[in-house]
């Protein structure tokens, strides 16, 4: 075999690779929106049309479910408080392991990685034993508490590769101009890491919208979208599920699409 | 008024040592140069003064106030550095500006201001662009404007012409001189080029290991360095060095040759002469050529003197070829002696 026919084979498998990843990914969203987009009835029904028929009776059927609104409304009030505090503790966490060297920076690296070390079905039962003691159980603020924690590690870690990427000169030019260091990292260092904060912050309200353990081990009366789903999934219509399926992941898909950029430079893949 | 003393400034890293004890005084108005090779603790001493780090030991003193416990803001101080540090959400004249926003300064007066650096560093058809508009060059010359813009008591600059290409860097250094000189204000200017260092110094500061070698006039340093270091690298090529054994009476034994030096116990010193102090001549070293390099103006040639590799600066209508024998004299009074256990300059 000359070396040119194996070079156009391995690019055969690369793309046959490609494909594959992508029907792999992209056909269970499109069988997802087919059926949240099609009338009841044809969702019950074999073949499948290629194109939805754009009937929107499923999703009015979903939002009049009973609860369902609630529990979408909690899923946005956890995922908000969820990103507030995220990047409330990461950010700064992250500036301080770009900035500072500090005595057990490696250690502390290590731990935020380590948290996610954990499953959650581990930790669920001591935590909700936990929140029923302190009160914090099936509250708002508890389960954001949580999916803080899950996505604490990531607002670290993009926040970290955000403003190391920032040259610590440009702070020190502030100083010297004038600046104190609060006024340095307000006038220079943020509006250059705000793109990059705000998408990290996107971030961690996918996280929280996206799980569904811990909202179903610690709420009852206020479920959030992806627990009531999980909990009605037995006793609802295939309309419903198929409807609750494209609310929960099309938001989220929109979200990460949006910031990919930035999550890609939290992984070390080059921009773009 | 603005004159700077650094009095036994010393900087630990750890274990490390990155300056002993620094003492300099700096005139108001004068420019002095911070000279030495990679490593030896030019920006950690800048940075010192600046504000940027603070010392493990000493007092910096600017205008006759103590400084080195204030906040860089609170020093009368700006900074032009390495990698220009020009902020890139910023226009060209709002960089420039920056400092005096921070002055809040009214805005006629910013306008004022910004436009007349702008004009003197020759960037005002730039002062709507962004720095990821800009040529390295054009950068460095907005971080320029932007510290003369604050007219500071003093300005410190960090190695500004290293990242651009040579002919830039001529041009540049030329133009530096002739703003800084009008500016007034005393300069800190840290390089590891001697070229640069002599050509814009009033005083060059050598620095060697974190300690100032030998502060003065850069002829001064180039004719009478006060130690071997100094001689060996400034100047290009370096001084040439070869040893000396004592023959009594102040007269010592070079190569063959006996020459008046100085009146030390010691049984043995260095003798030092500078490539362009030596000359064909019936009487002196015996030298065998090794390398011949026509240079234009001069014939720079390499060749081995008892044993020891020598460089001489000679006229270019020379003809010379390698394997040739001549004989170099040193001029008398170019002649230095250094000790070879404190590597000083004997007087
Ligand atoms: N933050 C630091 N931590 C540890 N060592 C440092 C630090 N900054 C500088 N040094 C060391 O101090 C020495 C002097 O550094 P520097 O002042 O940057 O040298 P120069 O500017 O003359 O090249 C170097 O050996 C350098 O490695
Ligand atoms: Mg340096």
């Amino acid at each position: 075999m000359s070396e040119t026919t194996v070079r156009r084979a391995g690019n055969r498998v690369f793309i046959a690779a490609v494909v594959l990843a992508c029907v792999w990914v992209l056909l269970p969203i499109y069988l997802l929106l087919i059926n949240a987009l099609s009338a009841p009835a044809e969702v019950t029904g074999f073949p499948k049309r290629f194109w939805p028929s754009f009937d929107l009776a499923s999703i009015r059927f979903f939002l009049g479910f009973k609860g369902v609104t609630s529990a979408l409304w909690n899923s946005v009030q956890v995922a908000v408080l969820t990103m507030v505090m995220a990047i409330g503790a990461g950010a700064p966490a992250g500036y301080a392991l770009a900035r500072f060297d500090f005595p057990g920076k490696q250690a502390f690296r290590f731990m935020v990685v380590m948290t996610r070390a954990f499953p959650l079905p581990l930790l669920a039962l001591p935590l909700a034993v936990l929140f029923i003691r302190v009160g914090l159980d099936d509250t708002v603020i508890g389960l954001a508490f949580v999916h803080t924690t899950l996505a604490l590690p990531f607002a670290v870690l993009i926040t970290y590769s955000l403003f190391s990427g920032i040259p610590y000169e440009l702070e020190e030019a502030a100083l010297t101009l004038g600046c104190n260091r609060v006024q340095a990292f307000l006038k220079v260092v943020l509006p250059l890491a705000a793109p990059g904060i705000a998408a990290s912050a996107v971030f961690a309200f996918v996280v929280s919208w996206n799980e569904v353990f811990a909202s179903a081990v610690l709420t009852i009366e206020h479920r959030t979208l992806t627990a009531f789903l999980l909990q009605s999934l037995d006793v609802s219509p295939l309309p419903l599920k198929f409807a609750g399926g494209a609310a929960l992941v099309l938001p989220a898909l929109g979200f990460i699409f949006a910031v990919r950029k930035y999550l890609f430079a939290m992984w070390g893949i080059a921009n773009r | 008024m603005a004159e700077i003393e650094i009095k036994g400034v010393g900087k630990t890293f750890g274990a490390f040592t990155a300056l002993h004890s620094i003492d300099l005084t700096i005139k108001d108005q004068e420019f002095v140069v911070l000279l030495g090779a990679s490593g030896c603790g030019k920006t950690t001493l800048l940075r010192i003064i600046a504000g940027l780090d603070s010392p493990s030991k000493g007092e910096v003193w600017i205008g006759g106030r103590r400084v080195d416990t204030l906040p860089p803001r609170e020093r009368g101080i700006s900074m032009v550095f390495q990698n220009y540090a020009v902020f890139p959400h910023l226009t060209v004249f709002e960089n420039i500006a920056f400092g005096l926003r921070m002055q809040k300064l009214p805005q006629a007066e910013v306008t004022r201001r910004v436009t007349r650096t702008a004009e003197l560093m020759h960037i005002e058809a730039l002062l709507k662009r962004y720095s990821g508009q800009l040529s390295g060059g054009q950068r460095q010359r907005v971080a320029v404007a932007r510290a003369l813009a604050m007219e500071p008591d003093v300005i410190l600059m960090d190695e500004p012409l290293s990242n651009l290409d040579a002919l830039l860097r001529l041009e540049m250094r030329a133009e530096l001189k002739g703003v800084l000189a009008a500016s007034k204000t005393t300069t800190i200017y840290v390089t590891h080029d001697q070229v640069e260092a002599m050509s814009l110094a009033d005083r060059i500061a050598v620095m060697h290991g974190g300690d100032i070698i030998q502060a003065e006039r850069p002829v001064e340093v180039y004719r009478n360095p006060a130690a071997r270091f100094v001689g060996s690298f400034i100047g290009n090529p370096p001084m040439n060095f070869l040893p000396a054994t004592a023959a009594g009476e102040g007269r010592w034994q070079v190569a063959g040759l006996t020459f008046e030096g100085p009146r030390v116990a010691a049984p043995q010193i260095e003798f030092a002469i500078r490539p362009e102090d030596l000359h064909p001549a019936d009487h002196g070293f015996e030298a065998e050529v090794r390398v011949v390099e026509p240079l234009g103006p001069h014939t720079l040639i390499t060749a081995s003197v008892a044993g020891v590799v020598m460089r001489a600066v000679l006229d270019s209508t020379l003809a010379l070829a390698t394997g040739d024998h001549i004989t170099l004299s040193p001029v008398a009074d170019r002649i230095r002696w250094f000790d070879l256990a404190t590597q000083k300059a004997i007087a």
